[in-house]
């Protein structure tokens, strides 16, 4: 029982396959989205513990750091949301054969990079806006 | 006839019909996630501030409140969903794999009753 072969299995498969990217990069997008969640909820709680708490937690969410994951995020819920959409639409049963998986991961690219650089450049905007 | 023994299925090793059900929540988590989702990116990026009263009016809004809620609730369960396969992909050995579940299974919990309870006290005008 203990010797079967376990996953992940790296070694067998061309990871420069674009089905193989797509897939795992929604895995790590939707496992970086429950980082985003958490993120969420602690500044749901800032907000219901007070003026006081809540300026502790703007500090903190506020770091440079966390910038740069707001950005990680954006891309992450970008993808996530378009790769998601095309799992949805291949549960009806279409867009499964091999061509028509290769359009749509291009397709996902490019969505994902337009939902991107469009929700970027409104949070940067956004950010002009309040001081 | 099933010829698997009850045994097997109370202990959840191999099938114990429950895969259905985890696809299809997956499934319709997703599908209420696009809209919950997208309606917070966008209320989050159209907010004029970050500041403690601009927020707490608008936690404070009847529907902002609905949908937070909802998103809290979705986001929780298809997030558990998801790390659960993860899990059950990468931990291997029945023990190792039962802990870190069982973990995971709290913590979403844990995320889900924070969240939805912070939102309720804002609502409920709870915050000072």
């Amino acid at each position: 029982m203990t010797e079967r072969p376990l996953s992940p299995h790296l070694s067998v498969y061309r990871m420069s396959r674009y089905t193989l990217l797509t897939s795992i990069l929604n895995r790590a997008t939707g496992l970086g989205l429950t980082v985003g969640l958490i993120l969420l909820v602690y500044w749901l709680v800032a907000v219901a513990s007070g003026p006081s708490a809540y300026r502790v937690a703007h500090t903190v969410l506020s770091l440079g750091v966390l910038k740069a994951v707001y950005v990680i995020l954006l891309a992450t819920f970008s993808y996530h949301l378009v790769a998601g959409i095309r799992h949805l639409i291949w549960d009806t049963g279409h867009g499964l054969e091999r061509a028509q998986a290769k359009r749509s991961a291009a397709l996902v690219v490019i969505l994902t990079t337009l939902i991107f650089v469009g929700l970027a450049w409104w949070a940067l905007h956004a950010g002009v806006r309040t001081p | 006839m099933s010829l698997r023994s009850p045994l097997a299925t109370v202990l959840g090793h191999g099938s114990a019909k429950e895969g259905v059900h985890h696809w299809w929540m997956q499934r319709l988590t997703s599908v209420a996630l696009v809209p919950l989702t997208v309606w917070f990116v966008v209320s989050l990026l159209s907010l004029p501030s970050f500041d403690h009263a601009t927020i707490s009016v608008w936690m404070g809004q009847l529907w902002t409140a609905v949908f937070l809620i909802l998103l809290v609730l979705t986001a929780a369960w298809h997030s558990q969903l998801g790390v659960r396969v993860v899990v059950e992909d990468y931990v291997h050995g029945h023990g190792p794999k039962a802990l870190v579940l069982a973990l995971v299974t709290f913590f979403h919990v844990v995320v889900a009753v924070a969240g939805v309870l912070a939102i309720l006290k804002v609502a409920l005008g709870g915050a000072a």
